[in-house]
């Protein structure tokens, strides 16, 4: 203990404004694991959440649970000076216990948004000391965002993200949703209106929507069964997408995490909703 | 139920309530349960996903109280001992007593085995307020954040009160609660929040049905100072009364008629132990979520060690609720480390088995 603290002190010393090599960081998000990463501090996050599967790195760390439930001593044992949490990790309890342990617990803006992103970037940054790499990975996002903005195709297709968990329990996102926003910034149209956050799939609502394409997440699409078991749901064959079989499925975290991923991942929605 | 006049020794006269009351059959679990508490309380102190060494512990403990020892102990292990092991030592210990406590007096109300604080509703009542705080209330405290830890509790409780409030108001004819009625309005209610649970959770996005379901499944992991001490308060009351209750829910198993004849306050007698143990029993569910198990099993195996006596059975079942929680926790918050498993699984993980063990022994015991 005594000679780790030693090290953090001189460490902190030796490079004034930056963390030294010796912070041991844990990320509570996916994205903010990704950000983390972006920004070069990966070789100091010595855990993460269960949300934090990419990049791959993480899968040989430990892991403390789920980011909203996260246990106190757990999180404790892997000593760490840093926490990086998502803005609804919890319970709150716990985070004023690790706050009271010394251990330094950042709330990083976690909106699924553009903005959302350029401010996770820039406060992950300036927690682990790295303003400068996070101006310069804002700065180019800005940049690319701008450019796939621009690149937008009319008309518009019209998209309905269907988010499953198993057969039998499938929603459809309305507004204000990380999905009817990546639809948005990928050129497409949220099929689905008039209500915001997640409903329950009805067919008839679905056929009155009548998407285009239906985007789903990977592992989604697969807990009901693949595209066949989709296009055997009630309601889904009797639309646009479903007569053309069109179904775009992406990784959840890269879809909808809006870690540093996200021009790449617009870029790639956009390629998939373009007939 | 071994003789009429054992169980109701206190209403017997003065000569034979002295001989009786002093020794109450199966006395001996009292103090043997409180010893194995102190056991758990002291394992759950030491034991943990971060390791510390006995001397460290002691040493925390020491300091918290104001003394000094020979060892050292770094700041973040004694804040670790005494602000996230004792407190969850505590809480299991006092919910732990609570849902036992429950269980006993509910199962001597309903004068079945099976009872639960749950049939009145406290649970479903204080699952649905917790689900909608979870699921609707966070476009409302969206700022709160974890600024405000004591928004989910409060509503908890409140809503368990609420829901047992109705229950006992659609059983309640003519100045007489009746205990069918109690069970029937009971089983409409509880009927009537899982629905609203479920239309909560149809609503609810991935993140907020998965602390609906973690909450569900109950946790220790909030347990701090103040909670401790408002669960405390709430359990006060039971603590109190069960000398005064116990002669008399000992009459009650001879049925309410007989009870009132026995010059039993049978209508306060019924309302107060519902109150007294929804005031307990809400306490603990809005803090540590659902934990079941504990109130069936904890009440269960000390009427097989010492009888139905409710002058033994309230204390020691109370102990004994207050021994497996912690047990069940330390379990809970090692076994998987540094991930902690929802504590309402182990107990029902370990608890429905032993249960129906019980269950089985009984059978064969009963001559056919």
């Amino acid at each position: 203990m005594k000679i780790r603290k030693w090290m953090v002190v001189v460490g902190a010393a030796g490079c004034a404004l930056s963390v030294s090599a010796q912070t041991r960081v844990v990320c509570l998000g996916g994205a903010i694991t990704e950000t983390a990463w972006a920004l070069g501090a990966g070789e100091t996050v010595v855990a993460v959440d269960d949300s934090s599967v990419y990049p791959s790195e993480n899968r040989a760390l430990p892991r403390v649970g789920y980011y909203r439930m996260v246990s106190a001593e757990g999180l404790l044992s892997v000593n760490p000076d840093l926490v990086l949490a998502h803005e609804q990790s919890g319970p709150p309890e716990v985070m004023e216990q690790l706050a009271a342990a010394g251990v330094r617990v950042v709330r990083i803006p976690s909106s699924a948004t553009v903005t959302g992103l350029l401010d996770r970037v820039r406060s992950v940054g300036a927690a682990l000391g790295r303003r400068e790499q996070a101006e310069a990975i804002a700065a180019s996002l800005e940049t690319t965002l701008a450019e796939v903005a621009a690149a937008v195709v009319e008309p518009r297709p019209r998209v309905v993200f269907v988010f499953a968990r198993g057969a039998g329990t499938l929603q459809v996102s309305g507004a204000g949703t990380a999905a009817d926003e990546i639809i948005r910034l990928a050129g497409g149209v949220n099929a689905i209106e008039g209500f915001s956050g997640y409903r329950p799939l009805t067919a008839e609502a679905l056929v009155a929507a009548n998407p285009e394409v239906i985007l789903a997440t990977t592992s989604g699409l697969g807990s009901i069964g693949g595209p066949d078991a989709l296009w055997a749901v009630p309601g889904v064959a009797a639309t646009k997408a479903g007569e053309a079989r069109r179904v775009v499925a992406m990784d959840d975290l890269y879809l909808l995490g809006f870690g540093p991923r996200l021009p790449a991942a617009i870029a790639e929605l956009r390629e998939a909703l373009i007939p | 139920m071994k003789s009429a006049a054992l169980i109701l020794a206190p209403l017997d006269s003065a000569v034979t309530q002295r001989r009786h009351s002093l020794r109450p059959r199966g006395w001996w679990l009292v103090p043997v349960l409180a010893a194995a508490l102190l056991a758990v309380l002291v394992a759950a102190l030491s034991i943990g996903a971060l390791p510390i060494a006995p001397a460290s512990v002691v040493t925390a403990l020491a300091n918290a109280v104001g003394f000094e020892t020979a060892w050292a102990v770094s700041e973040r292990e004694a804040l670790v001992i005494a602000h996230i092991r004792a407190p969850r030592a505590i809480m299991g210990a006092l919910a732990g007593a609570a849902l036992a406590i429950g269980g006993v007096l509910m199962q001597a109300l309903f004068r079945n085995p099976l009872a639960d604080p749950a049939l009145v509703g406290v649970s479903s009542g204080a699952a649905v307020a917790a689900a909608a705080v979870t699921v609707i209330g966070s476009t409302f405290f969206v700022d709160l954040g974890w600024s405000s830890p004591f928004v989910l509790p409060a509503a908890a409780f409140v809503g368990g009160w609420l829901t047992v409030l109705l229950t006992l108001r659609l059983a309640r004819s003519a100045g007489q609660t009746r205990i069918e009625q109690v069970l029937l309005a009971g089983i409409a209610i509880n009927a009537l929040a899982g629905a609203a649970i479920g239309l909560l959770m149809l609503i609810a996005d991935d993140a907020q049905l998965r602390e609906v379901a973690f909450w569900s499944f109950g946790s220790l992991g909030r347990a701090n100072w103040p909670s401790i001490a408002w669960l405390a308060v709430a359990l006060l009351p039971a603590l109190v009364l069960y000398r005064l209750v116990a002669p008399w829910l000992n009459a009650l198993l001879l049925g309410e008629g007989e009870a009132a004849l026995l010059g039993v306050p049978v209508e306060r007698v019924k309302r107060g132990a519902i109150i007294v143990t929804c005031l307990a029993v809400g306490a603990t569910v809005a803090f540590t979520g659902l934990i079941g198990f504990v109130g069936l099993v904890a009440p269960h195996i000390v009427r097989l060690l010492a009888g139905p006596d409710h002058r033994v059975l309230l204390p020691a079942a109370g102990l004994l609720g207050a021994v497996l929680l912690p047990l069940a926790d330390l379990f809970a918050r090692t076994v998987a480390a540094p991930v902690e498993l929802p504590i309402g699984l182990v107990t029902a993980l370990l608890g429905a088995p032993f249960f129906l063990f019980l269950l089985l022994r009984e059978r064969r015991e009963i001559p056919r």
